[in-house]
């Protein structure tokens, strides 16, 4: 089972970042957009059929590693 | 003083930090990442500085999870001394010894110069050689050291007295440019609960010899020492 995670900081967390990556834009001439924000995403192949296991076993790995939840969030998405 | 230095790969400064404690009287021993125990008798257990895993996922994400770290929190939860320095008070944060996390500096750069730090309080095992309010004169080197809490943690950390140093000027005066990495309160360096948890940005070790530019490092290693 293919799974994606994406993991984003949480707002009000100061990203300098995704501070640089918006002021290159700008500075390209890119016009429209308004702000960048940067996270990860992480593609976990998980073993099995059991959607309601995966989604556990992924919960849990966020939890203890792949995000760190005083600064950051995460979104679980199982295909 | 027995102290136990916990080497990850990647820590790079796990022979400077030994070469303090020993100045200071402390006996030194050396513990891999993958050890599930500290040696018995350690009273101080040090995370050194340095890159562990490369700053992969996250700085300290990946060694604040090694086995070794288990037998870390055992000995801080029965009151042992945990002293981490940069990379290692990272690893704290990430391990869940010390509240926070340590991000991104405010303006993107690595910094590494020397750097004015206040001295908190000079009442507890890490600082008693220093006098409170004392400004040192140590040393940063990190790209990571920006101080980050959610405003509860920050105003605990503030009124239970748990902040330890401070980035300042020569008269110990937070200014902006003495907070080079934009941390929260200019947060440098901060205590567990029970105050027997330090982890500091900082790199005393660097200063313990006229030879290398100075020695206001040394009061934390004789403290522990004494």
């Amino acid at each position: 089972m293919k799974a994606r995670i994406i993991v984003t900081l949480k707002t009000g967390v100061l990203d300098p970042q995704g501070k640089a990556i918006e002021a290159a834009l700008t500075s390209f001439g890119l016009s429209g957009i308004d702000s960048v924000r940067q996270g990860k995403v992480f593609d976990v192949e998980v073993a099995g059929e059991d959607r309601t296991a995966a989604e556990t076993t992924l919960k849990s790995a966020c939890e203890k590693l792949l995000a760190n939840t005083v600064v950051e969030n995460y979104v679980i998405e199982i295909a | 003083m027995r102290a136990a230095i916990i080497v990850f790969p990647g820590s790079n400064r796990d022979a400077d930090v030994a070469r303090a404690l020993a100045q200071s009287g402390a006996e030194v021993i050396k513990v891999w990442h993958a050890d599930t125990a500290l040696p018995a008798g350690t009273d101080l257990a040090v995370l050194p500085g340095g890159f562990s895993y490369g700053d992969y996922l996250r700085c300290g994400a990946i060694a604040g999870r090694a086995a070794a770290m288990d037998a870390v929190r055992a000995h801080a939860a029965r009151g042992g001394l945990v002293l981490g320095i940069c990379n290692g008070f990272q690893i704290l944060c990430e391990s869940g010894l010390l509240p926070g996390v340590l991000m991104r500096n405010v303006d993107r750069r690595f910094i590494c110069h020397r750097q004015l730090l206040r001295v908190e309080r000079a009442d507890t095992r890490f600082t008693s050689a220093y006098a409170k309010d004392q400004v040192i004169d140590v040393c940063v080197a990190h790209g990571e050291g920006n101080y980050f809490a959610d405003p509860e943690t920050i105003a605990r950390l503030e009124g239970d007295g748990r902040v330890a140093f401070r980035y300042s000027d020569a008269a110990g005066n937070l200014t902006v440019d003495a907070n080079r990495n934009g941390s929260l309160n200019s947060i440098a360096g901060i205590y567990s609960e029970n105050l027997n948890v330090l982890g500091l940005m900082p790199h005393p070790e660097n200063f313990v010899e006229d030879l290398v530019g100075g020695t206001d490092g040394r009061g934390l290693f004789t403290s522990l020492a004494a």
